[in-house]
């Protein structure tokens, strides 16, 4: 497992030049299978997903493309609010793998010393344990009347919770609180692992240097360790926000009626409405959504923020 | 006074901890409710303590069978990812050709996609071509989301491997084929060893992209999404445990294995 971690999981890395030529038919070949592989079974269906979305007719008469644009708008205003939702709920779990991961992915480089790996194998082996057994244990941990909810009830962040609307009344599970907390859960390794790649390959003296300049500690970490770890950050984010966003196990087995993603409304019209025209259309639009959003994150990101 | 000094120096400790806390939480729940023995047909209350579950892990109709389904395809779809992510990762570090550009997005935007879309346009494509959505379709399916992430797991390691050892080889008149058996690919291993683990996780865990393409196929993340319906029986708990352990079990004995290979070449 360790060169997975050493690999910058989804960072635009530049590509080192290859350092020879070698016989010029030799790469086409090897590349040959998974190219066309990924073709047909990646690049292909995006087309068969624009075609579906533009068809009309029934499942019993059989679809035929007609360039029904329509069902793109009727998609959109009757699914608006799921889309919005998913895109706070994916935003409000990013930032809390964030808040969340960046401290632990600092103890395994700095703090760790010889528990590193041991530290390193807990966040990477719930990876290999179903992840719906994990998070349908959710439910037995936000269990109504259970020592979490009764917890947060004697605090009184129920009653934040329930005023900011996160909550109702005296349950966590079925509620915006309860998906949120599962999708955190869910894609937190995705933000700790690249988060640790970044942080592991600073420099410690670069942390000496600065406090001999008499930087406070968080001075340091502001100043020298935070911006060095940006290409971390960069690709946690984007590794916890995309699939949060098309997420939909956690929305159904923690949420309710009120806390459907677009997720949700896809597989609903796929599998069980067969309405195939309109799920292809919110399938498409969520993924245009995304390219765009992602595409300007880096962008920006990668440009005068760094700085 | 020195509490508050010596909480504010481990601030990140104590942070770092809770945080693998809150993500071993659930684990430590699944292990603890695998011994439960429940009520009625959900085991989400704790009632009382059992061996049954772990006595008799396929007493429940079908989950041993969907498990079964999983871990078959999980193996086909890590030997085919692996191979063609390989033959891909070697052709990109390796060789300069036209298209390295396209090549390079093809191989990012499957990890850069909701599963969702993947799962969603894939199924249009099954839909059109009329083909029977069952293991095959799984398969392909399974092979496709994880070949990006074998390549980059071997990519890594490649990119890192000094060119002068096949050049040292070549000197010493190995040809091309013996150059590749005994330099190059022990030295690319781990990584390409990493990229199996990766994709034999993902495949044995995908719940989204198969629940759109299994058909009338039952894999055992598909099951457990049934029983969270139907009603849970406490032996999911005994094999989400028993996976945990193994996974660890199989990390441990990988580290030992590197640590007595980097010891033996120090």
């Amino acid at each position: 497992m360790a060169s997975v971690t050493e690999a910058p999981l989804l960072a635009p890395q530049p590509d080192k030049k290859p350092p020879r030529k070698r016989g010029r038919l030799v790469p086409y070949w090897l590349l040959l299978p998974g190219i066309l592989w990924l073709l047909i079974f990646f690049a292909l269906p995006m087309v068969y997903q624009v075609s579906t979305s533009v068809q009309t007719g029934s499942l019993e008469e059989g679809f035929k493309v007609t360039w029904h644009f329509q069902t793109y708008w009727n998609a959109l205003a009757d699914y608006w609010p799921q889309f919005l939702r998913s895109v706070l709920y994916a935003g409000a779990a990013t930032i809390l793998c964030l808040v969340l991961g960046y401290p632990l992915a600092y103890l395994i480089a700095f703090r760790a010393g010889r528990w590193r790996n041991v530290v390193l194998i807990l966040v990477i082996a719930p990876f290999f344990t179903s992840f719906l057994i994990r998070t349908l244990a959710w439910k037995t941990i936000l269990a109504d009347g259970g020592p979490v909810v009764g917890a947060l009830n004697t605090l009184h962040v129920l009653d934040v919770t329930n005023w900011l609307g996160f909550t109702s009344g005296d349950r966590v599970l079925a509620t915006p609180l309860a998906v949120v907390c599962g999708l955190t859960y869910n894609f937190l390794p995705f933000m700790i692992l690249p988060l640790y790649t970044s942080l592991e390959r600073i420099d410690g003296r670069l942390h000496e240097a600065a406090g001999d300049l008499y930087a406070k500690p968080f001075t340091t970490f502001r100043k020298v360790t935070f911006p060095l770890s940006m290409p971390g950050v960069v690709s946690g984010t984007l590794l916890t926000f995309i699939p949060a966003s098309g997420d939909y196990v956690n929305a159904d087995l923690l949420g309710s009626t009120d806390t459907r993603m677009v997720g949700n409304v896809i597989q609903t019209q796929f599998l069980r409405i067969l309405d195939y025209p309109t799920a292809a259309a919110l399938s498409f639009i969520l993924m245009a959504a995304i390219l765009i959003m992602v595409t300007l994150y880096i962008r920006k990101s990668g440009t005068e923020d760094l700085v | 006074m020195a509490f508050v000094r010596w909480f504010k120096r481990n601030l990140v400790v104590i942070g770092g901890l809770l945080t693998l806390g809150y993500l071993l939480l659930p684990n430590v729940i699944v292990t603890v409710f695998s011994f439960n023995k429940p009520k009625g047909r959900f085991n989400y209350e704790w009632q009382q303590f059992s061996l049954d579950a772990w006595r008799d892990p396929c007493g429940v109709a079908d989950m041993c069978g969907s498990l079964s389904i999983s871990l078959q395809i999980a193996v086909w779809a890590t030997i085919g990812a692996t191979i063609l992510g390989t033959m891909i990762a070697f052709a990109l570090v390796r060789y300069r050709f036209r298209a390295r550009g396209a090549v390079n997005s093809l191989i990012f935007l499957p990890m850069a996609m909701p599963e969702v879309v993947m799962a969603a346009s894939l199924l249009t494509l099954f839909l059109n071509l009329g083909a029977q959505l069952g293991f095959w379709t799984i398969l392909i399916a399974h092979i496709m989301f994880c070949l990006s992430f074998v390549v980059t797991a071997v990519k890594a390691r490649v990119m890192s491997m000094d060119p002068r050892l096949e050049q040292a080889a070549q000197d010493l008149y190995a040809g091309p084929v013996q150059t590749f058996l005994r330099v190059t690919l022990p030295i690319a291993a781990p990584g390409i060893a990493a990229g199996a683990l990766l994709a034999f996780a993902l495949s044995f865990d995908d719940f989204i992209i198969t629940n759109f393409n299994a058909g009338s196929t039952v894999t055992f993340p598909m099951f457990v999404w049934g029983s969270a319906q139907r009603g849970t029986p406490v032996q999911i708990n005994v094999i989400g445990t028993a996976m945990f352990i193994v996974a660890v079990l199989f990390v441990l004995a990988g580290m030992v294995v590197s640590n007595r290979r980097n010891k033996q070449k120090a």
